[in-house]
């Protein structure tokens, strides 16, 4: 694409495949050097009554390491074709992030508030922002929804969800 | 015939009024899961599986099994009416559906699709009922090592027939056994890898992982594309499937190809995704027609589903005997066996002969009882699919938050999930295979179990695993398929210098 048909430059890449293959191949490197470490500390040798705890998970960890090694490697030398190519480009990076953003603070707001009511703000914030609907057809549909679920695991299944750390709900005694 | 007996002994088990209830309900949930982006198989189960906790395991297992068998007949609808496959194992069905589709014969392509996914599982159905109970028994008399034997060969075999970079294999399926042996090891009871972090005790649930990586991840990828559904409409009446079924028959060399190489991929740990591919390429060389393939060719639909179907079928028969899944649904189904307190395995065939035979008696009943849902109600799924993304993408987040929080009744769990859904993102973009990392995470524990038993048996020495002719030969099998990308490589430029 022409860079006069896209200003906003959408099409460009945010990360090539490339750089995102070196940085996961590291996280990967880390984590079999953490796992690998940590068995080895527990003890990944023979004793008495037969192998130690981190016997299995010592080789794991690596095993992790030197396939994510030759991994990284291949990423810096191998020049593999379409190493070049966007992992994501900057259009598709915002329209990604729009949804996993709000998914983080819904997280955050279970946490707080608990899955009931959070769920039905989420629904709501995320019909009007993303779906362009008017406030009262998302309000009512988050409610609805919140509502089905708590008649749902509170009162039919017995299942009691997360009511959140200041537990809003708490007047409704479930 | 024992086997005969037995699978009546099965219909009388499930015919009750409570279970074909749940299996109704079963296929129409399954099928809305299959149609639903963001919600498979299984992400979908497990969701749905704290919630039958208190039911008794043979209704539960006849109802999420029943999901599973729905979400297969799923796929196919998005595939042909949206050229968006709901499945992984629907994108080949794409190739010839959705021009179909846009010849105005949706209703034929769904007929075509609907009736061989039953033809091949079916089949599949089929093979498990005879040749389940002879594996059963031929594995009652595996050992520890014997077992570690065919945890290496299952795992093996995902490096010798996975098309990715075998480092990358390797890599995500060392990961779900790291991530296995987070938490009390069960044999000493030691904490390991939890960095004195309490709530990690618990460990990393494998249900967890594949909500977040199959059900937060696939919603990441599909809000990238920018998803607009524009989709074609289908009327399914009695005179397209009457037409269509009489044109199949003329297809009996692919359903019979295309349900083999299903049963094949499903018993081995191939998976119902490779199979569709496979069947569709093999259909494509081996057709008179081959070459008009992709512009809406019937046994362009055929040959996928078929294959696709008796895949996820057989899928079940190491689940049951071996109690290794081979997929990640099938996966999910056995978490859910050790949840209701049923030791997966062989023995499962001669302490729990209700479950096992209700269990395949239903699969017969499922799949005509799912045949006949969707045939009839596919305009009311396509519906499903017009509603816009905007409201279902905030609902499947939801969903898939509680069914996190449910599996431990942890928060925690929660923060991980989102992790998982991150982490999956990443994973299908650069080709990391999750389907080994959700089976190690699964087999984890157990495949430890049976390696430090065996090894603890014979005092340290590895040659434990070459003592006998069985776990011998299948241990070399195993270490062929782990270097059979080297090995293949290998001829392949022999042949070259030639």
């Amino acid at each position: 694409m022409e860079e006069n048909q896209d200003p906003q430059g959408a099409e460009r890449p945010a990360a090539t495949i490339r750089t995102m293959e070196i940085v996961v191949a590291l996280l990967f490197l880390l984590l079999g050097g953490v796992v690998a470490f940590d068995s080895y500390r527990l003890g990944a040798r023979w004793a008495e009554e037969g192998p130690q705890s981190g016997y299995f998970p010592f080789y794991i960890g690596l095993i992790i390491c030197i396939a994510s090694l030759v991994t990284l490697l291949q990423a810096l030398f191998g020049g593999a074709a379409g190493g070049r190519h966007a992992f994501v480009q900057r259009g598709q990076l915002k329209q990604m992030l729009s949804v996993l953003v709000p998914a983080a603070l819904y997280v955050l707001g279970i946490q707080l508030i608990g899955i009931y009511v959070a769920s039905a703000v989420y629904i709501a914030v995320f019909m009007v922002w993303l779906g362009r609907y008017s406030g009262f057809k998302s309000v009512a549909l988050g409610l609805a929804t919140s509502a089905s679920f708590f008649v749902m695991f509170e009162i039919w299944f017995k299942v009691p969800l997360f009511k959140g750390m200041f537990n809003p709900l708490g007047f409704l005694g479930y | 015939m024992e086997e005969i007996n037995a699978l009546f002994h099965g219909f009388s088990v499930v015919l009750t009024p409570f279970n074909m209830l749940l299996m109704m309900l079963g296929i129409v949930l399954g099928v809305i899961i299959g149609v639903l982006p963001g919600l498979g198989g299984a992400n979908g189960i497990a969701i749905l599986l704290p919630l039958t906790f208190t039911m008794p395991p043979t209704s539960a297992i006849i109802m999420l099994s029943c999901i599973y068998w729905g979400a297969l007949f799923g796929g196919a609808i998005t595939s042909v009416l949206f050229n968006i496959p709901g499945e992984p194992w629907s994108v080949a069905t794409t190739f010839d559906g959705y021009p179909m589709a846009q010849q105005g014969r949706a209703g034929e392509a769904l007929t075509g699709a609907f009736t061989s996914s039953f033809v091949g599982a079916l089949v599949a159905v089929v093979m498990i009922t005879f040749l389940a109970p002879l594996v059963a028994r031929f594995a009652l008399q595996f050992g520890p090592p014997e077992f570690f034997s065919v945890y290496f060969l299952t795992f093996c075999s995902f490096v010798g027939m996975g098309k990715g970079s075998p480092f990358k294999i390797l890599a995500a399926m060392m990961l779900g056994f790291a991530l296995a042996a987070v938490g009390m090891d069960t044999m000493t009871g030691r904490l390991r890898l939890n960095f004195g972090w309490t709530e990690l005790m618990r460990g990393f649930d494998f249900l967890i992982a594949v909500i977040g990586l199959f059900g937060i991840g696939e919603i990441l990828l599909s809000m990238e594309e920018g998803l607009s559904f524009s989709g074609k409409s289908a009327k399914i009446n009695m005179k397209v499937v009457i037409e269509t079924w009489a044109k199949l028959p003329q297809y009996w060399m692919t359903l019979v190809r295309s349900s083999l190489i299903g049963c094949w991929m499903g018993i081995t740990p191939g998976g119902a995704t490779p199979a569709s591919f496979m069947s569709y390429g093999v259909a494509k060389r081996m057709s008179r027609d081959g070459h008009k393939f992709g512009t809406g060719q019937l046994e362009g639909v055929v040959a996928p589903e078929t294959a696709a179907h008796a895949a996820g079928t057989s899928a079940l028969l190491p689940m049951l005997t071996l109690g290794i899944p081979g997929s990640p649904t099938a996966a999910v189904l056995l978490g859910g066996l050790l949840i209701w307190g049923l030791q997966p395995g062989p023995l499962l065939f001669v302490e729990q002969k209700d479950f096992v035979w209700g269990l395949i008696a239903s699969m017969y009943l499922g799949n005509i009882a799912g045949l006949i849902i969707v045939l009839t109600c596919v305009p009311l799924f396509a519906a499903i699919l017009r509603v816009p993304f905007s409201i279902i993408a905030p609902i499947i987040i939801v969903i898939c938050a509680i069914g996190a929080y449910t599996v431990h009744n942890a928060m925690l769990d929660i923060w991980f999930m989102l992790l998982f859904g991150v982490v999956g993102y990443v994973f299908k973009k650069l080709d990391y295979p999750m389907a080994p990392m959700v089976l190690a995470l699964v087999l984890g524990d157990r495949a430890e179990e049976n390696f430090r038993n065996a090894i603890k048996g014979s005092e340290g020495d590895l040659m434990v695993f070459f003592s006998n002719w069985l776990v011998g030969g299948i241990m070399a099998l195993g270490l062929v398929m782990l270097f059979w990308p080297l090995i293949s490589g290998l001829i392949a430029r022999l042949r070259g210098a030639h």
